[in-house]
């Protein structure tokens, strides 16, 4: 019944129909923004109450130990890697394609970066020796990413499952790295070696803060130029809202969802790269930050704007410094914090479905996302 | 009573002993900014077809929809067989046993037919599909029509499927169907057997509600007919009226009823065949073919058979038409044609060279242009808006890009001619092209394949689903185009359209070109038959589309 919903004008001396009545864009991004994010935070108060701590000394703890007392450099350290997987994650969701594979992309980037990196920061200077890491690492997770895509884009398989997949081939492939080629026996445990503190990634003047946050800003406004600006954000756009679109428009499909798979792929192998050479300097075997599946639903809060993204990863990387020591004041595991995720991404389920029924702002999902410009 | 006042809705006596099974009173309904239905009065009677006729936006879906329980209306109340009924959702208007078949198909695409038809109608936990397959064949009797129940039904054509909407609509024993635009993805062949399948509804007993926007099919096809204008009920004409006009009169007064003042404007719609019956004449077209192909083999999709062996060379400035009935390789040949589709033999040349390798954006740079039938899922991105829906197949191009950047100032201002040249009616360039309506999405589709210059145009049903003065702006398009000089290839199942326009008309029958007919005295009697195989003693089935249909009330059956 798109007749009823959408008259067209019968009259030819009529205005045009009026456009459905619509919540401010202000409003929108309120309520399917920081709706859930605000109700989790309730919801977790709750629980907090129910299992006999204080929620109000918790969330003070969390903005104690993640914001004050210098701890907010702590937040953005954090910040830098979170960026850089949620401008990957920008790129593939535009495009409708779920690269869900980006824990293993990162690891096995890092290892290759720091396990290569004692080795060849004795040879060559420092920047050196970092730019070739970075750039490796941006190219062993790019071409890493090369098996979904061109499965997806020569047979039609899943994303979904092919990158899930090759996240445990990823993390296996690097500890057989670790305890392998890369194994430093000096140490007691199965790691590589570890780098020298200078030969890491440089401080920003005066604070603790390493330069990894400067690519990642750097990354996150290249990724919202090319969505917003240009013909490939477009091209992507036109993917993600239907491939049958693409098709008939004339877009080279099976490339687009290579190329968008391998700019991700780059930008979660800088994320790792950024992560283990400014943080770390060394891995160990079984180490597993396990960013990625808690950046994805901060990307679709910040419904898949690149520049939107940056305030919702610096309150989780507040939330998930400060809840370190929150939750060891309040003698909580530190898995507390994923619960805090986890009702994030049930608030937003719950927003999403009552969306459907009432009028609750734009869809997350890609192809109803973005608002028309021109 | 002959035709009775909108607003005099206590007026309504059931005439003798058809008593009615569905009576509508006083139903208004309003959307922001616009009144879908205004104060409505009707009643349906068994064993009747009411037409409810009327312009894309009259609002005969949103009344229907109310009768289906998907809509719930602002005021009124609907009463089925004489008592008060609350229709609050589409379960409670089935259990009283009103049917609904939407224009736009409602089955789950990756089920089968057995599997969809089961899924709607049993409460058991267990399927029984030995009964349904019973049941399905019992119904596929009853409509004349053939089903394979383990076809998947993504791969029926638009036209079978909705023949499983039909039987779905009757499973559960509906007293009263409402089929909202049924014969929009119908040949005239099946049109005629659709109101067969209506004949014998009416026999059992069914009260048929048929919504369409087609004059002829309303005067031919309801035994009473209402008629809708911006949301109001301008009147109905019962069967002693229709019967006691004749066709032209009664033609001319639907068209004063529907349009109100315009209709002077407007013309009849016989006006418009003769206009362009008049612009087809005299036209020396160069001998030298634009477009060839020679034996071009496509693979379908599924069950589709795709085409096969298919040769036709097309003159510069000539409009061929495609004729067959859905699903016999239409769009897989269009598909072809446009590059969306790999050959699978065969070659295909556009000024004398091969374009069969080429991609589809090659293509259209070549002045290869391809109006899709599928508007919403393929020709538009909704929810981009308007003018960037102008430039999709230039992304990247200069003007409207620059070293990659878009340059949204040009691509506006480009959007802003072609909003006027091509009459969209939209609030602005910027709303989102989901939000206009199918005609309008109609003309962006157009305005983008047929600007920047366009040499070949194939165009695969370009008035499916169009009200009379959208489907006249598009015809009236691709004769001016002709004109130009612009070759064109019209696909569709409506073969009035293609004797309207075409100069000579090609029948695709399961995906071979089984003729190519001149246009002229007698071609629709020789397409008729071409369009069934080829023997002429199917020909009983096809009723010639330039006549109006046998009535079905005059004589009360048909031959």
């Amino acid at each position: 019944m798109t007749e009823t919903a959408l008259p067209s004008p019968v009259g030819v001396g009529e205005e045009p129909a009026a456009p459905p009545r619509r919540r401010s864009a202000a409003g929108d991004t309120l309520l399917r923004s920081i709706g859930p994010v605000a109700a989790a935070l309730v919801a977790g108060a709750i629980l907090l109450v129910a299992l006999g701590r204080n929620p109000l000394t918790f969330y003070a703890d969390v903005l104690r130990g993640g914001l004050l007392d210098g701890f907010w450099q702590e937040s953005v350290i954090r910040m830098a890697p979170l960026l850089l997987i949620a401008a990957g994650l920008v790129v593939v969701f535009k495009a409708g394609i779920w690269n869900l594979g980006i824990d293993g992309q990162l690891l096995l980037a890092a290892t290759l970066a720091v396990g290569l990196g004692p080795g060849l920061e004795k040879r060559a200077p420092n920047t050196v020796t970092l730019v070739v890491l970075f750039l490796l690492a941006a190219a062993v997770a790019g071409v890493w990413t090369l098996v979904p895509a061109l499965l997806k884009a020569r047979y039609g398989l899943n994303e979904i499952i092919t990158t899930l997949m090759m996240t445990f081939i990823g993390i296996n492939v690097a500890n057989i790295l670790i305890k392998g080629p890369f194994q430093d026996f000096s140490s007691n445990v199965p790691q590589t070696g570890v780098l020298p503190f200078d030969a890491m990634l440089p401080t920003l003047p005066g604070t603790r803060i390493h330069v990894g946050i400067l690519v990642a800003l750097a990354a996150i406004l290249v990724v919202w130029y090319l969505m917003t600006w240009t013909s490939f954000g477009l091209r992507l756009q036109i993917l993600g809202a239907s491939v049958r679109s693409a098709k008939h428009l004339g877009l080279n499909v099976p490339r687009l969802i290579v190329v968008s798979f391998a700019v991700s792929g780059v930008l979660m192998g800088l994320a790792g790269a950024a992560e283990f050479l400014g943080v770390w300097g060394y891995i160990r075997a079984d180490q597993n930050p396990a960013f990625g599946l808690e950046v994805v639903p901060l990307v679709f809060l910040a419904r898949l704007n690149a520049l939107a993204v940056v305030p919702f990863v610096g309150f989780f990387a507040v939330l998930s410094i400060g809840g370190d020591l929150a939750t060891r004041e309040a003698e909580l595991p530190n898995d507390f914090i994923l619960v805090l995720v986890g009702l994030i991404l049930l608030f937003m389920a719950v927003t999403e479905y009552l969306g459907r029924t009432r009028a609750l702002g734009q869809s997350y999902l890609p192809a109803a996302r973005r608002r028309a410009r021109a | 009573m002959t035709e009775t006042d909108t607003n005099a809705s206590t007026g309504w006596t059931a005439a003798g002993g058809d008593a009615p099974a569905v009576e509508l009173e006083g139903i208004s309904k309003a959307y922001p900014g616009v009144v879908a239905n205004d104060d409505v009065s009707l009643s349906i009677r068994r064993g009747e077809v009411h037409c409810l006729l009327g312009e894309n936006g009259a609002g005969k879906s949103t009344l229907m929809g109310i009768l289906a329980g998907m809509v719930a209306p602002d005021a009124g109340s609907i009463r089925v067989d004489r008592r008060d009924a609350a229709i609050d959702s589409p379960k409670r208007a089935i259990e009283l046993g009103i049917g609904m078949v939407y224009q736009h198909t409602t089955l789950v695409p990756t089920l089968t037919v057995l599997e969809n038809l089961m899924l709607g109608a049993s409460r058991a936990l267990r399927l029984d599909a030995t009964r349904s397959k019973a049941r399905l064949a019992e119904l596929a009797g009853t409509l004349g029509i053939e089903v394979d129940p383990d076809a998947v039904v993504e791969t029926l054509a638009l036209g079978q499927q909705q023949q499983i909407e039909i039987v779905k609509a009757l499973w559960r024993g509906s007293k009263v169907l409402i089929l909202d635009e049924p014969t929009s993805m119908l040949t005239p062949a099946g049109v005629a057997e659709l109101q067969k399948v209506l004949v014998r509804l009416k026999e059992h007993g069914l009260a048929v509600v048929f919504i369409t926007h087609k004059l002829y099919e309303a005067i031919s096809i309801g035994d009473r007919v209402s008629i809708l204008r911006q949301g109001r009920l301008v009147a109905t004409l019962d069967p002693e009226t229709l019967g006691s006009k004749t066709h032209e009169e009664l033609q001319a007064r639907i068209v004063e009823l529907m349009f109100g003042e315009e209709a002077r404007a407007l013309g009849g719609v016989a006006e418009l065949q003769d206009e362009l019956e008049g612009r087809r004449e005299g036209r020396a077209l160069p001998e030298e073919p634009l477009l060839e192909l020679l034996d071009v083999s496509a693979p379908g999709d599924g069950h589709e058979g795709g085409v096969h062996e298919v040769s036709l060379a097309v003159r510069p400035g000539e409009i061929l038409g495609i004729a067959g009935v859905d699903g016999n390789g239409q769009r897989e040949l269009a598909e072809a044609v446009a590059g969306q589709r790999h050959l699978s033999g065969g070659d295909i040349r556009l000024g004398g060279a091969s374009i069969s390798r080429l991609s589809v954006a090659k293509r259209q740079r070549l002045g290869l242009r391809y109006v899709t039938d599928d508007r919403l899922g393929e020709g538009i991105v909704s929810q981009l808006s308007v003018a960037l829906n102008f430039v999709l197949k230039r992304i990247g191009q200069a003007p409207f890009w620059h070293r990659g950047r878009i340059r949204h100032a040009p691509i506006n201002e480009t959007a802003q001619d072609l909003v006027e040249r091509f009459d969209v009616r939209t609030p602005g360039v910027a709303a989102r092209a989901g939000t206009l309506s199918g005609g309008n999405v109609q003309k962006v589709v157009l305005a983008r394949e047929l600007s920047f210059g366009p040499k070949v145009v194939i165009y695969n049903k370009p008035t499916y689903g169009l009200d009379i003065r959208t489907t006249r702006a598009v015809r009236a398009r691709i004769h001016e185009q002709a004109e130009h000089g612009v070759t064109a290839v019209v696909i569709s199942t409506d073969l009035e359209e293609l004797l309207d326009l075409c100069d000579r008309i090609a029948v695709l029958f399961r995906g071979r070109v089984t003729g190519v007919v001149e246009n002229g005295p007698g071609a629709e009697r020789r397409i008729g038959e071409l369009m069934v195989g080829g023997f002429a003693g199917e020909d009983a089935q096809h009723f010639p589309p330039g006549e109006i249909a046998p009535s079905l009330h005059s004589g009360g059956e048909l031959r």
